[in-house]
């Protein structure tokens, strides 16, 4: 049996949930037996690539760059996992959806700001109306809730997910857990 | 003068039980251990079927009815359990979370909050339908007190108990639909009552972080319920 591809991505989320993985401590070896890591913040690869069997996306999608990418990934991905609560529910990055972002952002940056107040315009991608949950935006195979979701709890997802069986999340996890 | 009782006998989920004519459908399911799923119900406070968490089937009737306000009747076969009720359950809590902004990350309840926990229970790990994110204020202007309407599910335990245990309906609900509110007094602030006596009743049934007391860290913030059940059987024993 050829290795499965398994690819992270990391959208507007705290990078709690790539700790949390990381977490698995020893278990990554296990998985990696199994599997190669084939894209991720934590290797050295600058093109999400084609053919990716899992791949599992902290964050929000939040931003211009955001929508694009995830819409790619997608795209590369046979079983894609919103991970973590921020992919889930939109959590902590959604809760500057109720004021309106031009809002947040004049909060951020000029009134709290004495030296040059201005809004970031250039290579900070533009925010967009609302941070909103993987699923709304791109179909999401499998819901990790929690936050972050466990090294344990992750460990038994990708367990199953490797073995090509679906995972029963709401056994292992919730929200905010 | 006392009437007498009594007994219907009725089939849940194909298991011979019998009920009192005066109890609900939940009632006899718990009394025989049979699980159905509940919010806005309360053991204590008059049940209301607000959430419609708890709906079941019963043979021949084609609508699906809330066990916590429908009586046991002679014969009836109620089923708890079926996968369109499963369904229509998770919507239930689906639409709760999507109506107000649950972060649950960083809510004063989290890890004991009944919300939270049936969504755990039911097994629903997201919310299918789009999220509102509406913007809610927070009352914060009781000495101890606060309300939090980004948590709130208008389950009406509160508005009951402070009207039925405690005497002093402070609380009710306002506007209609999506805009319902629950409300102190005049909808004027918490602080600002004047028929609210800081029994804290309210804070202890409201299922969720919509009632909280202040200065507490979240491990303490777990709800006391005790006292409920308690006056209830006094006050039936006076009678
Ligand atoms: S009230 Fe419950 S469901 Fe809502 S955010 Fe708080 S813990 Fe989560
Ligand atoms: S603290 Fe007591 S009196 Fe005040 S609103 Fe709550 S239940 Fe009513
Ligand atoms: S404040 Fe709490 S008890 Fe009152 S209606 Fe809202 S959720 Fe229910
Ligand atoms: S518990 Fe029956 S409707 Fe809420």
């Amino acid at each position: 049996m050829s290795k499965k591809r398994i690819a992270t991505v990391w959208l507007d989320g705290c990078s709690g949930c790539h700790m949390s993985f990381l977490d698995m401590d020893e278990r990554l070896v296990e998985v990696f037996q199994q599997a190669d890591l084939v894209y991720s913040p934590l290797v050295d690869l600058k093109e999400f690539p084609e053919e990716v069997d899992i791949t599992l996306v902290e964050g929000a999608v939040s931003s211009e760059e955001d929508l694009h990418k995830i819409r790619m990934v997608r795209e590369r991905t046979k079983i894609l996992v919103a991970f973590g609560d921020c992919a889930v529910t939109g959590n902590v990055p959604s809760m500057r959806n109720p004021f309106g972002t031009n809002a947040v952002l004049q909060r951020a940056y000029l009134e709290n700001v004495t030296l040059h107040p201005q809004v970031p315009r250039e290579v900070i991608p533009a925010l967009i109306e609302k941070a909103r949950p993987v699923h709304e935006v791109v179909k999401v195979d499998v819901f990790i809730p929690g936050c972050p979701p466990s090294a344990e709890t992750i460990f038994l997802a990708l367990s199953d997910l490797l073995a090509d069986r679906m995972p029963d999340m709401a056994k292992l996890t919730r929200f905010g857990a | 003068m006392n009437q007498p009782v009594r007994v219907k006998t009725l089939k849940i989920d194909g298991r011979d039980v019998s009920g009192r004519e005066d109890e609900t459908i939940l009632e006899v399911a718990r009394q025989n251990g049979i699980f159905i799923p509940t919010l806005c119900n309360l053991e204590g406070l008059t049940p209301i079927g607000a959430c419609r968490l708890c709906l079941v089937e019963i043979k021949g009737v084609s609508r699906l009815l809330p066990a916590c306000v429908t009586r046991v009747e002679e014969g009836m076969e109620v089923y708890t359990q079926s996968e369109r009720l499963q369904k229509y359950r998770r919507m239930v809590l689906e639409l709760l979370f999507s109506e107000r902004n649950h972060i649950c990350s960083v809510c004063v309840v989290n890890g004991h909050c009944e919300l939270q926990s049936m969504a755990q229970i039911l097994g629903m790990t997201h919310v299918s339908v789009p999220y509102r994110f509406p913007r809610l204020p927070v009352d914060a202007s009781h000495e101890r007190f606060v309300v939090d309407h980004n948590r709130c599910i208008l389950c009406t335990r509160c508005v009951r108990v402070c009207d039925e245990i405690e005497g002093a309906h402070t609380w009710d609900v306002m506007g209609r639909g999506i805009d319902s509110r629950v409300i102190t007094d005049l909808n004027q602030p918490w602080g600002e009552s004047e028929t609210c006596t800081s029994c804290g009743k309210c804070v202890n049934v409201c299922p969720t972080g919509a009632l909280f007391e202040k200065g507490k860290p979240v491990s303490e913030r777990l709800k006391k319920r005790q006292f409920l059940p308690y006056l209830t059987m006094m006050r039936e024993e006076r009678r």
